[in-house]
């Protein structure tokens, strides 16, 4: 399993929690790693004990804790990389919910050996999503809801994100698109040293 | 049915209609964002320069290069490299339609184009995309590079290292040695003795013992020079490398030096204890040729002859030594 999917647990954990938890934890999921490479290729089996250690020590559930890794990719300055890509993906937030059946293949692009699972995005009633993800790694939905719900606020959008649990092996998630222009865009300018992206 | 201009200008945002007499009659809405809001009625030769594959001067050699692939520049803009092609209209006018090609990044970070500016299937935003996600996997890797280099540095430097006294080791020894024969420079050899280390180390303890190696070491230190290499070749055993000293006389009076330095008595956990050390010196010459091998033996027999002669004292080898270890009466060697 590719190293950036570990190393942003790392960097999530010790940034929002500390050093000394993020070693807490790592003690805890009985993993022979001190630290995580981002370019880095490392054992599947790592991953739920990884999330189980770390969600035991910081006392929440690993559901809870995929969601803030999530907002955490997008809010977070020093991953200004995440939110730009994902920008890529539409003009609105309602395109970047149409676009999201190209996440997996933008993501392979962009860093190859990063697999995420297939997406499958249905507007069953206008503003209405539900996005079925399938395949590993599996609690990757979580994260989702928390990237998705920063990304409603970036674009400066108003929706309801939420994980519903699994329906025939996939992940479902449906998201509400209330109100599409409820406070300012950030912005998005292709060039990457544009101005007028908010901070 | 929709019309030819309708149809360029809602498919081709960098498209221009020329007419026959060489002025542009339409163009695409991309060209606002490039700052060209009135090219209508301008002369196309007079905003733009055709660079390849030919130089037109006029609309008939224009007409020529329908059908090739054209590099051409707005002549406002000449950093930025387009691709074009002419078609002709068949009312003896052309039309040129444009793109950026790979210019594409720079056009987007000097025009402030948006997804908009482009046509919706133009692949140029995937472009886009890719360009900035591979520096970001780019820079990602190298700051892994740039990790695992220091890691490796660090392991080379421990793999060269004594642990205890933390001067090199038998391998960095080696490594000295090729390197000096390979550069031919003359080099001397000094090979140290702890006299009575055994002794101190047997009754006194491994923890004075190694009070006392570490002692030796930045006595060692204090006596050389920068570029000077130091190893504890084993036990209470050390090798001093000096690279361009041979002279004779300088290399008795660091022997005596390190002697001196080496003698004086410390003081570990409250008891005092004083060794002593023995220094057999050799140097290259060019009978040997910097072979490292026989410099080092003729060391090794230096410091046997100094020590036979009684502890604290150093012995340059000379021919008369031999050049066999088996040559000396090795019995009185061993009652050291």
């Amino acid at each position: 399993m590719h190293g950036l999917i570990f190393r942003t647990i790392e960097a999530y954990v010790t940034e929002g929690f500390g050093a000394d938890r993020w070693q807490a934890g790592l003690a805890r999921a009985d993993v022979d790693v001190l630290t995580f490479e981002a370019m880095f290729d490392y054992d599947d089996a790592y991953l739920p004990k990884v999330l189980e250690g770390c969600a035991a020590v910081l006392d929440r559930s690993v559901s809870s804790l995929l969601e803030d890794v999530g907002t955490y990719l997008i809010t977070q300055q020093n991953h200004a990389s995440v939110r730009r890509l994902m920008r890529f993906g539409g003009d609105s937030f309602v395109e970047l919910l149409h676009a999201l059946d190209d996440l997996p293949g933008r993501t392979r692009l962009a860093v190859s050996g990063l697999n995420l699972p297939q997406m499958t995005v249905r507007e069953h009633t206008p503003l209405s999503f539900v996005i079925y993800c399938d395949g590993p790694p599996i609690g990757f939905g979580h994260v989702l809801v928390g990237l998705l719900r920063a990304m409603a606020d970036d674009y400066g959008a108003l929706a309801l994100v939420d994980h519903r649990g699994f329906r025939d092996g996939a992940e479902v998630i449906e998201a509400s698109v209330i109100d599409t222009s409820f406070a300012a865009d950030r912005g998005f300018s292709l060039a990457t040293s544009g101005t007028g992206e908010g901070t | 049915m929709i019309s030819v201009s309708e149809l360029l200008s809602v498919l081709r945002p960098l498209h221009l209609c020329i007419g026959k007499t060489g002025h542009i009659t339409q163009v695409g809405r991309g060209f606002d964002k490039l700052g060209q809001r009135d090219l209508t009625g301008r002369r196309f030769l007079e905003m733009f320069e055709i660079l390849r594959p030919s130089q037109p001067r006029n609309m008939a050699e224009t007409l020529d290069l329908a059908g090739q692939v054209l590099r051409l520049r707005l002549r406002s803009e000449p950093d930025i490299l387009l691709r074009g092609l002419v078609i002709a209209d068949q009312q003896g006018g052309a039309i040129v339609d444009l793109s950026f090609g790979i210019a594409v990044v720079d056009a987007v970070q000097r025009f402030g184009l948006t997804a908009k500016d482009f046509a919706a299937s133009d692949l140029a935003v995937e472009l886009l995309f890719l360009q900035e996600a591979k520096s970001s996997a780019m820079s990602a890797s190298f700051s892994l590079n740039a990790r695992l280099n220091g890691a490796r540095l660090a392991a080379e430097a421990e793999a060269l290292t004594d642990g205890l006294t933390g001067l090199h080791n038998r391998r960095a020894l080696d490594g000295a040695l090729s390197q000096l024969s390979k550069t031919r420079t003359d080099f001397a050899v000094l090979h140290i003795d702890l006299d009575k280390f055994k002794q101190v180390n047997d009754t006194l303890g491994h923890a004075v013992g190694d009070a006392l190696l570490k002692q030796a070491a930045s006595v060692m230190r204090r006596c050389t020079r920068q570029d000077d290499l130091l190893v504890r070749a084993g036990g209470d055993e050390f090798v001093i490398i000096c690279p361009g000293l041979v002279d004779e006389l300088r290399l008795s009076e660091l022997s005596q030096t390190l002697i001196k330095g080496l003698s004086a008595p410390i003081t570990v956990d409250a008891t005092e204890v004083a060794i002593g050390a023995s220094v057999g010196v050799a140097t290259s010459t060019p009978s040997t040729q910097h072979d490292a091998a026989h410099i080092i033996e003729r060391a090794d027999i230096a410091l046997y002859a100094a020590k036979r002669s009684g502890r604290g004292r150093h012995v340059i080898w000379t021919p008369a030594l031999g050049t066999r270890l088996n040559d000396l009466d090795i019995p009185h060697v061993s009652s050291r």
